[in-house]
């Protein structure tokens, strides 16, 4: 069986950037809520009924021909970093790292695919995928939910569909989501009125960790609430529309920004790169506030186009359970928050000081640059 | 004070506002840390009111007489009450949504965009589901042609639903 280490040593492929442009949508994920039919919820589940779901759920999960050698493990044997590693890489939910026996967590080797056995519902499974790709990740989770069909008899209704814990997840049990980088609209002040069109036509927007986290880096999560009386197809294709729209937006702008107030992007950016560069004492906060400014300024050609990838993989390494689990020991607040500087300091090493081209027969706002070409 | 899960003494108590009122739980050190109680972060009282004992964990609304006691109602398969429903609005198990069914008509109106499903269907169940519909039709051709005495085509009929029966899932 594959070891915590094993799994966890390599950045995940849909963390390592997806087809095309790194623009504004950093991950797609689906999750697909499913319950064994006539056994008890594992909420309402005695310990012995528990585990006997976990016993019935925990073979057929392994059998399937794309968890072949996967990461599996009861939560029992787990030590709390561990699961808050989990936690960190969104494979398994906060609530799921709360548990203990009777509860496991399959997850595939290349941490595309994750199942979380007696959580909420007893199967909870998720599919990630890197940018824009939820018909994707849908169709190939779908896939490995139709293969399970044939092992495990799965609680469904004609009319309700499948049968959850609780009755906002009933019918398709899909919770479709997509991760956003927004910097160009959080800067123009226009983020609080795309997100209440987006909320307006039922969509939900959450921080970086789900349901009622902050939003830290400028990064949000859009998914659907409603998946009942519509299928899976248009509660995606809706989904991909209005993310679509919204990256748009972030790209105009991205585009505005550099047009009406270049100065201020430039002075931006530059400060975040030289926080970041020489910074020694740093909090997960503002890193992840100047990695946001960072990632950006990859977008925008202030610096080469892998800096989007750097910036990727470091939001996720400096997590303070990541941060533990590179030092192998626990660390206080304070030792934290020097480790993480020390970390970015050297994975920032070989970037070099933005390019920042001001474009000066647009602006007026730098009548005194020394650039020759001033028209 | 005792555990609210063992009869160990409790040292652990907590209050929480879930759905608008206030819960109180009291566990002692074992089921505390069995629970994930002490992790405050990963925890979510609804959770550990849901996490049943035989009969429910002993959780009274703070400051508040017990609910009006619901009218009886009980899953057959799960033993999930009504008054259980009431308290964390999930549902004890599959079939809860056909003892509860009445309660699930209300619940859903207005939850979603919809009230009847249109999505996927499992292949096996969509399977079996044609199959009975099958036999069914084929059951009342049968009745048919025996009332018209068409003894031959009754037999034909009847080979074609023991074919289908035997059919297993």
């Amino acid at each position: 069986m594959m070891r915590f280490s094993t799994l966890i040593k390599h950045p995940a492929d849909w963390m390592a950037g997806g087809p095309g442009e790194h623009g504004a949508v950093l991950t797609s994920r689906i999750r697909l809520a499913r319950n064994l039919n006539r056994h008890p919820f594992p909420g309402w589940a005695k310990r012995d009924q528990r585990a006997a779901a976990l016993d019935l759920m925990r073979p057929a999960i392994e059998a399937l021909p794309a968890m072949k050698g996967a990461f599996s493990h009861e939560l029992g044997d787990l030590t709390s970093v561990q699961k808050q590693v989990l936690v960190e890489r969104h494979l398994i939910s906060r609530e799921h790292a709360a548990r203990g026996d009777g509860s496991a967590a399959v997850i595939e080797r290349r941490q595309t695919f994750s199942i979380m056995l007696n959580e909420e519902d007893h199967l909870r499974m998720q599919a990630i995928r890197p940018g824009l790709q939820l018909s994707a990740a849908f169709a190939a989770l779908s896939e490995l939910d139709t293969e399970l069909e044939n092992s495990l008899e799965f609680a469904f209704d004609p009319t309700l569909g499948y049968l959850t814990t609780c009755p906002t997840n009933l019918g398709t049990g899909l919770r479709a989501s997509a991760m956003l980088h927004l910097p160009g609209l959080v800067l123009s002040d226009q983020i609080g009125q795309v997100l209440q069109a987006v909320n307006k036509i039922g969509l939900a927007v959450r921080g970086l960790y789900g349901e009622g986290t902050e939003s830290l880096g400028n990064l949000y999560q859009i998914s659907n609430q409603s998946t009942l009386g519509e299928s899976e197809e248009t509660i995606i294709r809706r989904l991909e529309r209005v993310i679509s729209q919204v990256a748009n937006h972030e790209q105009n702008a991205r585009e505005k920004l550099l047009q009406d107030d270049p100065e201020m992007v430039a002075d931006k950016i530059g400060r975040a790169y030289g926080v970041l560069r020489f910074a020694h004492i740093i909090d997960s906060k503002e890193a992840l506030n100047h990695l946001s400014l960072l990632r950006l300024g990859g977008t925008i050609g202030f610096f080469p186009p892998e800096t989007v990838v750097l910036c990727d993989t470091l939001l996720m390494d400096i997590q303070p359970a990541h941060l533990q689990l590179h030092s192998g020991r626990k660390l206080s607040a304070e030792e934290r928050d020097s480790i993480r500087a020390e970390i970015v300091r050297s994975r920032l090493l070989s970037l070099e000081s933005p390019d920042i081209r001001i474009p000066a027969n647009e602006s007026n706002t730098s009548p005194d640059t020394s650039n020759p070409g001033d028209a | 004070m005792k555990c609210d899960f063992c009869d160990q003494k409790a040292t652990v108590f907590l209050t929480q506002l879930v759905e608008g009122q206030m819960k109180k739980v009291c566990l002692c050190d074992n089921c505390a840390k069995e629970r994930g109680v002490t992790d405050p972060t990963g925890f979510s009282l609804a959770d550990l009111l849901l996490g049943g004992l035989p009969g429910g964990p002993g959780t009274v609304p703070a400051g508040q007489p017990k609910a009006a006691p619901g009218n009886g109602k009980k899953c057959v398969t799960c033993g999930f009450t009504l008054d259980d429903l009431r308290r964390v609005r999930r549902f004890g198990c599959s079939d809860c949504y056909s003892t509860f069914s009445e309660e699930v008509a209300q619940m859903v109106r207005g939850m979603h965009k919809g009230t009847s499903h249109l999505g996927k269907v499992p292949e096996g169940l969509m399977a079996i589901q044609f199959r009975h519909q099958r036999i069914e039709e084929l059951r009342s051709r049968l009745d048919q042609a025996i009332a018209s005495e068409s003894y031959e085509e009754a037999a034909g009929i009847r080979d074609e639903i023991r074919t289908l029966d035997e059919v297993k899932i």
